[in-house]
This record gives structure tokens, C-alpha cells and sequence, in this order.
């Protein structure tokens, strides 16, 4: 099976995070760069779905030189190869234009099967999953808590506030995935050492058929125009007990009509 | 030129180390440490993640690094628990290595593979009750052939991961005859469950509570003629190197536990505050996590001397010494300035300082005392013991 992994470097959710004052977009340069949580699962069920069938696992990851990073430790968990697509006109841009240059990048390489994530932890559009399998005409799986597969038909489980439903569908699919769905491995010194060796494909706009006016802000459907900051925690409120605080708390509590 | 730069390896191995310490240990060690349980699943992921295989050859299913980046690791579990990092030192310097080292074909076949992979763990028998330091003068455990059988009758103490649920086998230094009226001592491998190893409850420590200590005995205990481990009467001597290497092992953990002290200090510093400030804008406290970063990082140099070397192959006992005495006493320094930053917190429980103090006491004991230490420096320095 040719399953495909996509995977985005993200600023760690730990350290501070700030958007760029001339173009509202994330400042990439000022956070910790780590690999989307969520791509770790989805990384974690392609290899488990290799495991069982057999095939390879590519790892597909648009974004700046130092997501080569995040690529490298896709690889060390255990992905056969990697396809990174970079260009600076690719700044800027928003889900649409993303899963334009994504599924290009998916009609080279082919697939049975393509898994990303959920939603990334920086922008938490949650809607790249939709947007590429409408753009390569294939079923959409989104929010599997569970995936299971006999090389031709997909069953998952759709992860619900009530519950899960049971979706079938036919392969090749795009599945994105929660975290419930497993437990991600880290990496062995053996895996790490192999990522070395294993191949990266390099590819710009130009090599996708692309230019610069099909990609970044300009080419975005939407963008961010103005931002701010969230508001520091105003002082709270100091109830004093003198016997009824019970009742002051609760009072305090229905006039936010949190109860 | 000298430099102690991580590789790209190095560091991608440290780090990935440091976020399952981070992810997997931490949130977890402190509720074990309380009840003095085995963390059998953190042992468990640490064997799939394969850092009980991190210096043995792929033959062996083996990560094909060195011994340096086996310390690299239990320096990076040792910054958030020590009772993790050494059931993984014990178990692959004291337990796999003198198997990899001295086991014939079919003993490497037989027992590295499960041990490699972290799913059993080996276990090695040289201190007993009557002494640890004075080795061979305090050993009393005697093997005797009969037949093709070893008698083994004796007892040992303090033997880490002997007695948890995984072990397979402990390696035990044993009495095998006299030469000259000095004994000749072997080394004798007892499997689990063999009947006449009689594998005591688990010892209640002040620290490292999470790790399996028990005491052992053997009463007239056979086993095949065939489980001696290297060559008879060279028990001791080829486990000379063992030691030594151990030595730089505890060290990397003991610098580890340094590192852990400095790291939940910086955090503390700045959450805390008194009389209006944070702790961290007292001159007080930044001189003492100051001090403290100065030893972690002296700590550090050290070992990864001691182990630079010992991968070139260049002699290395000296400065495996060294690193242990440095990196314990950094450890026990550290781990007392930082439960002072944190105060009452820092005597309980469920803080990692407190850990760290109750951990640290034990790294100017285990595998070689700080005075044994200085004695093999003072040694390796020319200098000769007097009359007493
Ligand atoms: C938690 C734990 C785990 C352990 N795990 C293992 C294990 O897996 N396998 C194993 O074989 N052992 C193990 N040990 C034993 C450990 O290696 C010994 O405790 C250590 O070597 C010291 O031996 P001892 O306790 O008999 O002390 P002793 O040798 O009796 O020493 C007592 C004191 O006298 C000092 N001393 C002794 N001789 C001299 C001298 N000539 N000059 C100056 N001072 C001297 C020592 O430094 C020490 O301070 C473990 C110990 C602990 C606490």
C-alpha cells in the first residue's frame, strides 16, 4: 500500500507565539519549531498500516527550509522517503492555496492512502482533510479515532462528543486522524541514524508547474486583517467569608451566568 | 582542536530522550516513587524506544551506537528521574555488557537478544553482605564443580533489577577454588526461578525507590558447568573493565540528576515569589542556581571526557574515576541547594527536588564508594598504600 504521510513543522505550542506586525502572518522565526502533535499519530498509523500491508510510507510536508527538521524526525520513526516542497512564494499562505500545492504534490507521488492530522496546533483550521480530497475527487474520512483497512475498502471510526461513528469508504481515501487513534513511537538511535540515508525530495513551485502568483498571501482566499493580543487576566474578585461565602460565590457565579 | 559538540545524532538521540522523559516519565514517577512500585511500562517503552540496545551491534537486535550515547541517554532520563535511569544502566552495564563481553556464542544467543530489545533484564552479583569495597577479601560465596553441575552457596546484597518480574538471569562473582591460598573467583550465570536462588523482598530505601534492590542467597544451587561466563578465575579481573565503564555511566547519571536540580530551579525562581519579588530577582537565589549550573556543566565535561575516551579506545580508568567522584558530589551540592530554593516543597514528596535529594546520597555509594574512587586515582597516580 502507498500510504502518504503529510506532516507540517509547527511553533511549539510551549513557547510564546506572536504574529508578524507588517503581514499578520505567524512569525516562524520567533517559537521553537516542533512537529504538528497531531502529524505524530498520523505518522504513528502509517507505519502501523505498513506494518500490516507491506508498502511504503512518504512523508509530504510543505514549509520553510527548517521543516526539513520535522521531515527528519518523521523519518527516523521509521517513513521510507520524504517530498518537501519550499519556496519563499509560498509565505503566507492559507488552507486553500495549501491543499492546491499539497495535491499536486500527492498527483506525483500517487497514494492509496493519504493521513494528516486533524488540525495543526498554529492556524486550527481543521480543514485541509475536506479541502484535498475534494480537490483529488477521493473519499473523505476525517476524525478517525480508529482506521482499518483490507487494501481496497477503509472503515473508520468518526470520532463525535456523543460517541464515534462507523464511516466505510473506498481506497485511495484521505483520512485525518484524532488523538486517541494510538500511541506515537519515538524514534530509536537506529531510526535516527537511518533517517541520514533515507531519500528527500526537494521541490519549489516551478518543479509543481506552479508560479508565484498561484501561492502565498496574495493567492490566499483569506487573510488575517487585523489582530489582538488576548487581554491580560483583569484582577479578580475577592469574596470574603463571613459566613455566607457559599452563597456570594454562587451569586457571583450566576451573574456570569455560569450557573 | 577539543570540542564536545553533540553530533546531528547525538543530539536528535538526546533529545528525543529528553521528551519521553519529559512526556512519559515524568508525569507518572512521582505516584510509583510514593508506593516504591517497578515502572514496568515506563520500562517497557524504553526497550521499544531501544535504549537497552543502544551499544550493542544489530546482530543482537542492537542499536549499533556507543557507549557514549548510552550515557547520553541516562543523562537525559536522570534531569527528570533517577530511578529509571539506573534500572537502565544496571541493567545494560552490569546486566547485557559482561554477556556481550565475555559470553560464549551460545550464552549471547541465548540470553542478549530479550535483553537488548528491554524485555528481560539481567542483573550482576558482586557485592555481599560482609563487603562491597574490599572485593575479592569480602567475598564469601563459593561455587564448587560437581560433575558437570556448580554448587553455588553464599548470599549477595544490594543486586539491582534481581527480583522484578522480568529478570532472567543474574551473573554471580563466585569463590571457585584457591591458587596459592588466594581465591580464584569466576563468574557463574544463575537463571531465574533456579531452585536454591532464593531472591529476598525488595530492600526499603531512602532513595532510587522506584528500582528493584533485593538481597540474594543461594543454598546449594546447581547449575549447568556450563553457565561460567568468561574464563574461570578471571571473574574479577575481566570485569575490571566493567566496572570502570559503569563508573562513567553513574556519572553521566549523577550530572544528569545536576541538570535536573538547575532545571526545576529556573522554573521555580520565576513562579515563586516573596516578600514581593520573584525568587528568581534575589541575588541569593541566582548565585546559588549560578553555582549550581557551574557543577551540572563541570559535571557534564567530565563524563564526556571519561567516555570520549573509552570510545577512541584510550585508556580511561583515571578519568572515569574522576567523573564519578565530580559528577556524585555535584549531585548531592546540587540536589541540596535546590531543595533550600524550594523551600517546604522541596521536603515534599511529590516535588522532583525532593527526589533528587533522596536520589543523590546513593551515587557516592553504588559502583565504587567516593573513597574507592579517590583510592584509584591516588593509584593511577603512582601513590602506594601504606601498613594501614
Ligand atoms: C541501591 C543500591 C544498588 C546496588 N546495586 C548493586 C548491584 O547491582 N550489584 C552489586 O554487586 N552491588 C550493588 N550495590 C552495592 C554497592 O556497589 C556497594 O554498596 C558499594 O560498593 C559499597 O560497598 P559496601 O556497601 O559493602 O560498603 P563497604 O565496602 O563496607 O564500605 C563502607 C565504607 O567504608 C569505606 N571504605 C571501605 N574500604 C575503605 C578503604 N580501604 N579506605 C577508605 N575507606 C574505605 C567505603 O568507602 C564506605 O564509605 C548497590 C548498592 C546500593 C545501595
Amino acid at each position: 500500500m502507498n500510504i502518504v504521510v503529510l506532516v507540517k513543522q509547527v511553533p511549539d505550542t510551549w513557547s510564546e507565539r506572536r504574529l508578524r506586525a507588517d503581514d499578520s502572518t505567524l512569525d516562524r522565526d520567533a517559537a521553537d519549531a516542533v512537529i504538528n502533535e497531531l502529524d505524530d499519530y498520523a505518522i504513528e498509523e502509517g507505519l502501523r498500516l505498513q506494518e500490516a500491508h507491506g508498502g511504503e510510507v512518504t512523508i509530504v510536508s510543505m514549509g520553510p527550509q527548517k521543516a526539513a527538521d520535522a521531515i527528519r524526525k518523521a523519518l527516523s520513526m521509521g517513513a521510507d522517503k520524504a517530498v518537501h516542497v519550499t519556496d519563499e512564494a509560498l509565505r503566507g499562505s492559507d488552507g486553500l492555496v495549501t491543499s492546491a500545492v499539497l495535491a499536486s504534490v500527492l498527483g506525483r507521488t500517487g497514494f492509496d492512502l493519504v493521513i494528516l492530522g486533524s488540525e495543526s496546533t498554529d492556524a486550527r483550521m481543521g480543514t485541509l482533510a475536506a479541502m484535498l480530497a475534494e480537490r483529488l475527487g477521493v473519499p473523505q474520512m476525517s476524525f478517525a479515532s480508529k482506521v482499518e483497512t483490507d487494501g481496497s475498502k477503509i472503515t473508520i471510526h468518526r470520532q463525535a462528543d456523543y460517541g464515534y461513528d462507523t464511516v466505510e469508504g473506498a481506497l485511495p481515501a484521505v483520512v485525518s486522524v484524532v488523538e486517541k487513534i494510538n500511541e506515537p513511537r519515538y524514534p530509536s538511535f537506529k531510526g535516527i541514524m537511518a533517517a541520514k540515508k533515507k531519500p528527500v525530495e526537494t521541490l519549489s513551485l516551478a518543479d509543481l508547474g506552479m508560479d508565484a502568483s498561484q501561492a502565498g498571501l496574495a493567492a490566499s482566499a483569506t487573510q488575517v486583517v487585523s489582530f489582538a493580543n488576548r487581554p491580560p487576566r483583569a484582577a479578580g474578585t475577592i469574596v470574603t467569608d463571613e459566613g455566607d461565602g457559599g452563597a456570594k460565590a454562587a451569586e457571583f457565579l450566576a451573574s456570569r451566568k455560569f450557573i | 582542536m577539543v570540542s564536545f559538540t553533540l553530533n546531528e545524532e547525538q543530539e536528535a538521540l538526546r533529545r528525543t530522550v529528553e521528551e519521553f522523559a519529559k512526556g512519559v516519565v515524568a508525569p507518572v514517577i512521582g505516584r510509583h516513587y510514593e508506593r516504591g512500585e517497578f515502572p514496568y511500562e515506563i520500562v517497557t517503552r524504553m526497550g521499544k524506544m531501544g535504549l537497552f540496545g543502544l551499544p550493542f551491534p544489530a546482530e543482537y537486535g542492537g542499536m549499533d551506537g556507543d557507549y557514549f550515547t548510552f550515557c547520553l541517554a541516562l543523562h537525559e532520563l536522570a534531569r527528570v528521574d533517577s530511578s529509571v535511569a539506573i534500572t537502565l544502566e544496571a541493567g545494560v552495564s552490569l546486566g547485557a555488557m559482561p554477556i556481550y563481553r565475555f559470553g560464549s556464542a551460545e550464552q549471547k544467543n541465548r540470553w542478549l537478544p530479550e535483553l537488548v530489545l528491554g524485555e528481560r533484564l539481567a542483573a550482576f552479583g558482586l557485592t555481599e553482605p560482609g563487603g562491597g569495597s574490599d572485593i575479592p577479601g569480602g567475598m564469601r560465596t563459593t561455587a564448587q564443580l560437581d560433575g558437570d553441575e556448580w554448587v553455588i552457596s553464599g548470599s549477595k546484597a544490594f543486586i539491582t533489577n534481581s527480583g522484578t518480574s522480568i529478570t532472567s538471569v543474574v551473573t554471580a562473582l563466585a569463590i571457585t577454588g584457591r591458587t596459592d591460598g588466594r581465591p580464584e573467583i569466576s563468574a557463574i550465570m544463575v537463571p531465574s526461578g533456579t531452585p536454591g536462588f532464593i531472591v529476598g523482598p525488595e530492600y526499603s530505601k531512602v532513595g532510587w525507590r522506584c528500582s528493584d534492590t533485593r538481597e540474594l542467597a543461594f543454598s546449594g544451587c546447581r547449575v549447568p558447568a556450563a553457565n561460567l561466563l568468561g574464563e574461570r578465575g578471571r571473574g574479577y579481573a575481566q570485569f575490571l573493565q566493567t566496572l570502570d565503564e559503569g563508573r562513567i555511566a553513574i556519572a553521566a547519571l549523577a550530572a544528569g540528576l545536576a541538570q535536573g536540580c538547575v532545571d526545576e530551579c529556573l522554573r521555580y525562581a520565576a513562579e515563586r515569589t516573596a516578600f514581593g519579588h520573584q525568587l528568581g530577582h534575589y541575588q541569593a537565589t541566582q548565585f546559588k542556581i549560578a553555582d549550581m549550573a557551574a557543577r551540572a556543566h563541570l559535571a557534564r565535561l567530565a563524563w564526556y571526557d571519561a567516555a570520549a575516551r573509552l570510545v577512541a579506545g584510550q585508556p580511561f580508568k583515571t578519568e572515569a574515576a574522576i567523573a564519578k567522584l565530580t559528577c556524585s558530589n555535584a549531585a548531592m551540592d546540587n540536589a541540596r541547594d535546590a531543595t533550600q530554593i524550594f523551600g517546604g516543597y522541596g521536603f515534599m514528596n511529590e516535588f522532583p527536588v525532593a527526589r533528587f535529594y533522596r536520589d543523590a546520597k546513593v551515587l557516592e555509594i553504588g559502583e565504587g564508594t567516593s573513597e574507592v574512587q579517590r583510592m584509584v586515582i591516588a593509584r593511577q597516580l603512582g601513590l602506594r598504600a601504606g601498613p594501614g
